[in-house]
């Protein structure tokens, strides 16, 4: 069984956002959602400051509270993990929002416009999707895209057709997506070779983001 | 202080229409179990009755006006298995439907099962929010004897608001008792307000902490000690009963709803984000992580 996960190394993030802008690209969410993002933190105290950028965004949890939660059965999850919502189903109560602890989670309630005042433009008409609105919505790794390329013998993580967006774009390769369950992938290795951490993971959600900070020298393996 | 983009941010996801269901539920089911015991003691049980449904109805329409899609609101009965809201709404009918037949009949065995039922409901109230794994201010268990404990002193609180119409039957029945209960539970809600307070601490942002600490003069004080004072000088006097006993019901009633609607519209910060470690980058060394606001 497969369990897809992304990797983001902090390391090689520069923060361009080009995964934002991919994502929102790819999946016509409105000004203000951003189903993926990038955060840029100042992390220290002087004169010892550093820069980091976090990518963000739902982390496809093991054990996801949005999903138990959920009155309506609106929020699912699938066999290879990855979380899901059901526009049809979904009622917008906002629980899911609450008890989500990354703030993934958006509503919009009324039809995307970039310009408040002037009239919505061409793509803004072209690719408004009703079903979205007053609902709970969230980043899906781009799951059309895996189910495209799992019925065409792709591989999700290497075979861009297969891939998540935001992966694809990333111009530094800090952001990594593949099954963790095949101890060959792309992202077992990664993990295997690098330091990693999970964020809030002391909530037990067991997300399936991982962050990367070092490698792993010698003596570690050791 | 600079904006930081990590940092716990206010949620608007539930706002007002969501504290009022929290209220109205609390308030309604506390006085159906209030009821409960004015009416083992004698008390005509018509009036409270009529109220607490009436409440708990006005609260659930509240959620019903803030959700997206209410033409889909049976879709809320979907989730048994591990949704509170769904369970919430599931107890809600028998709730309504007992609390109708009660009015009807007035037939003690029925007040009997619909406080039950309000007990039921009202725990769903209290896990729906320590479900909420997102809200430090919410997820605590400690916020669920805080809800108990809130909803029967409301209970008790608008029982008293109502003696002034309640037969001198009911009163002479049951007001003494329940002036007796108003100060127990005053005494525990402060209890409760206190704990729940104190197992925050270093668990929730900063801006949470802030604002439930400035509500602790309302809430403990106000709410709190006001009510248990004024609960037990109409004890020993009884000539003043009835407008002490109201006024400490107006105070403990007001002093629940106020830190109800703190809690769910201005103490309730999300998690933030947070990193373990930042990166080496480059020949550099890895250095600290971050978790602002906390």
């Amino acid at each position: 069984m497969s369990r897809y996960v992304m990797i983001a190394d902090l390391n090689r993030c520069v923060g361009c956002q080009t995964c934002t802008a991919s994502c929102k690209h790819t999946n016509a969410t409105a000004p203000h959602v951003q189903w993926r993002k990038v955060l840029d933190l100042e992390v220290g105290e002087f004169p010892d400051v550093r820069r980091a950028f976090v990518p963000v965004g739902c982390q496809h949890c093991a054990d996801p509270p949005c999903m138990h939660v959920c009155p309506s059965t609106a929020t699912g999850q699938r066999k290879d993990g990855l979380v899901t919502i059901d526009y049809d189903l979904c009622i917008g109560c906002g629980y899911c929002m609450v008890a989500c602890p990354y703030q993934a989670r958006y509503k919009v309630v009324e039809p995307a416009r970039a310009y408040t005042g002037l009239k919505r433009m061409i793509h803004e008409l072209k690719r408004e999707d009703p079903k979205r609105l007053k609902v709970a919505q969230k980043c899906t790794f781009c799951s059309d895209r895996i189910d495209y390329g799992l019925e065409n013998g792709l591989t999700p993580g290497i075979d861009p057709d297969a891939t998540p967006a935001c992966a694809n774009a990333c111009i530094a390769d800090a952001l990594v997506f593949g099954d963790i369950e095949d101890p060959d992938s792309n992202v077992s290795q990664l993990l295997a070779e690098n330091k990693w951490f999970r964020m809030h993971e002391e909530l037990g959600t067991n997300p399936g983001f991982y962050y990367l900070w070092d490698g792993i020298d010698q003596e570690d393996k050791s | 202080m600079s904006f930081n983009p990590a940092a716990p941010t206010l949620q608007d996801t539930w706002d007002w229409r969501a504290a009022a269901n929290f209220i109205g539920g609390g308030t309604g089911t506390g006085l159906l179990m209030v009821t409960l015991v004015a009416g083992l003691l004698g008390a005509p049980v018509f009036m409270p009755t009529l109220a607490g449904l009436v409440f708990v109805a006005l609260g659930l329409s509240m959620v019903w006006l803030e959700i997206g899609r209410p033409l889909r609101a049976l879709h809320v009965f979907f989730n048994p298995y591990t949704s509170w809201m769904t369970r919430e709404a599931i107890v809600a009918m028998p709730l309504m439907l007992c609390g109708a037949l009660a009015l009807w009949f007035q037939w003690i065995g029925l007040v009997v099962l619909l406080a039950v039922l309000a007990a039921v409901f009202l725990f769903c109230q209290g896990r729906i929010l320590h479900a909420s794994r997102g809200i430090p201010v919410w997820r605590t268990p400690r916020i669920v004897p805080l809800i108990l404990t809130t909803g029967l002193t409301e209970g008790a609180a608008f029982f008293l608001v109502l003696m002034p119409l309640l037969s001198t039957e009911a009163v002479a029945a049951a007001g003494r008792t329940v002036l007796v209960l108003l100060l127990a539970l005053s005494v525990m809600r402060f209890g409760a307000w206190k704990s729940y307070r104190a197992g925050l601490e270093g668990d929730a942002p900063l801006a949470a902490l802030q604002v439930l600490r400035d509500a602790d003069g309302i809430v403990a004080l106000l709410g709190g000690v006001a009510p248990a004072i004024l609960a037990a000088t109409a004890l020993a006097f009884t000539g003043y009963a009835i407008p002490l006993g109201v006024a400490a019901g107006a105070l403990a009633g007001f002093g629940g709803w106020y830190m109800k609607a703190i809690i769910i519209t201005r103490a309730s910060y999300n998690q933030g984000f947070a990193i373990d470690h930042s990166a080496a980058r480059g020949g550099g060394k890895p250095g600290p992580g971050t978790k602002p606001g906390w």
